[in-house]
């Protein structure tokens, strides 16, 4: 009989640390979700350290260039000379 | 990048102080018939290269005799574009990028030409990588 308690025993403590970790996994989340958090503001927060380099081809308007293009292979047809090989 | 920025515009003040200099001496601005044939083997051996402004570009250190030969195309290059761009009612930066787009796309395997962001890349077979608002060809 006391042999039989004891293995019980050894069981229900089995049980007691699991619930344990799923208690702690209940903290890890909240951790992660506040670091990140934490880390993307940081993040956002620096001044980058390199220059802000701005695409100047953005001024130009797609349609413009749309337009000029049939011109721009005419151009290159007619002017072997300064586009050809 | 920003060193790419500088060469590029120490590049154009060598081209616009070139362009000046060839205003002055109008005998020197003769157009040619066909193209050099010193730029024809430089542009196969890579040595130059389609800019995606619409101007010729060193991938790599050139001589002293295709850097000159260069400059000129760019300045003659320049005066065109000016001309269509006046004609098409659009501005040279606008007729000269639109160039870039068309020269860049005709480039042969083997060539050089610049991507979008500034990088000299090498022609295959495959489509040139080009600026989102290059018009098809």
């Amino acid at each position: 009989m006391m042999h039989r308690e004891l293995t019980n025993r050894a069981l229900a403590a089995k049980v007691l640390p699991m619930q344990g970790m799923r208690s702690g996994k209940r903290w890890l989340l909240p951790m992660l979700v506040g670091g990140a958090i934490a880390l993307s503001g940081c993040v956002s927060v620096n001044a980058p350290d390199k220059p802000i380099v701005i695409e100047l081809n953005i001024n130009i308007k797609q349609e413009v260039v749309y337009r000029l293009a049939a011109d721009a292979n005419k151009s290159i047809e007619e002017r072997p000379d300064l586009f050809g090989e | 990048m920003t060193a790419l920025i500088e060469r590029k515009h120490n590049r154009l003040s060598l081209v616009l102080a070139a362009a000046a200099l060839g205003m002055l001496l109008p005998a020197a601005q003769a157009s040619a018939q066909v193209a050099s044939p010193v730029l024809a083997s430089a542009r196969a051996s890579g040595q130059v290269g389609e800019q995606t402004d619409g101007y010729l570009g060193f991938p790599s250190v050139p001589s002293a005799e295709v850097r000159r030969a260069a400059d000129e195309l760019n300045i003659k290059r320049r005066a065109f574009y000016a001309e269509r761009a006046a004609a098409q009612h659009s501005t040279v930066e606008d007729y000269a990028f639109t160039m870039g787009c068309q020269l860049i796309a005709k480039t042969k395997p083997g060539e050089k030409y610049q991507a979008p962001d500034g990088s000299w890349r090498t022609r295959g077979a495959e489509a040139p990588l080009r600026n989102n608002l290059c018009p098809a060809t």
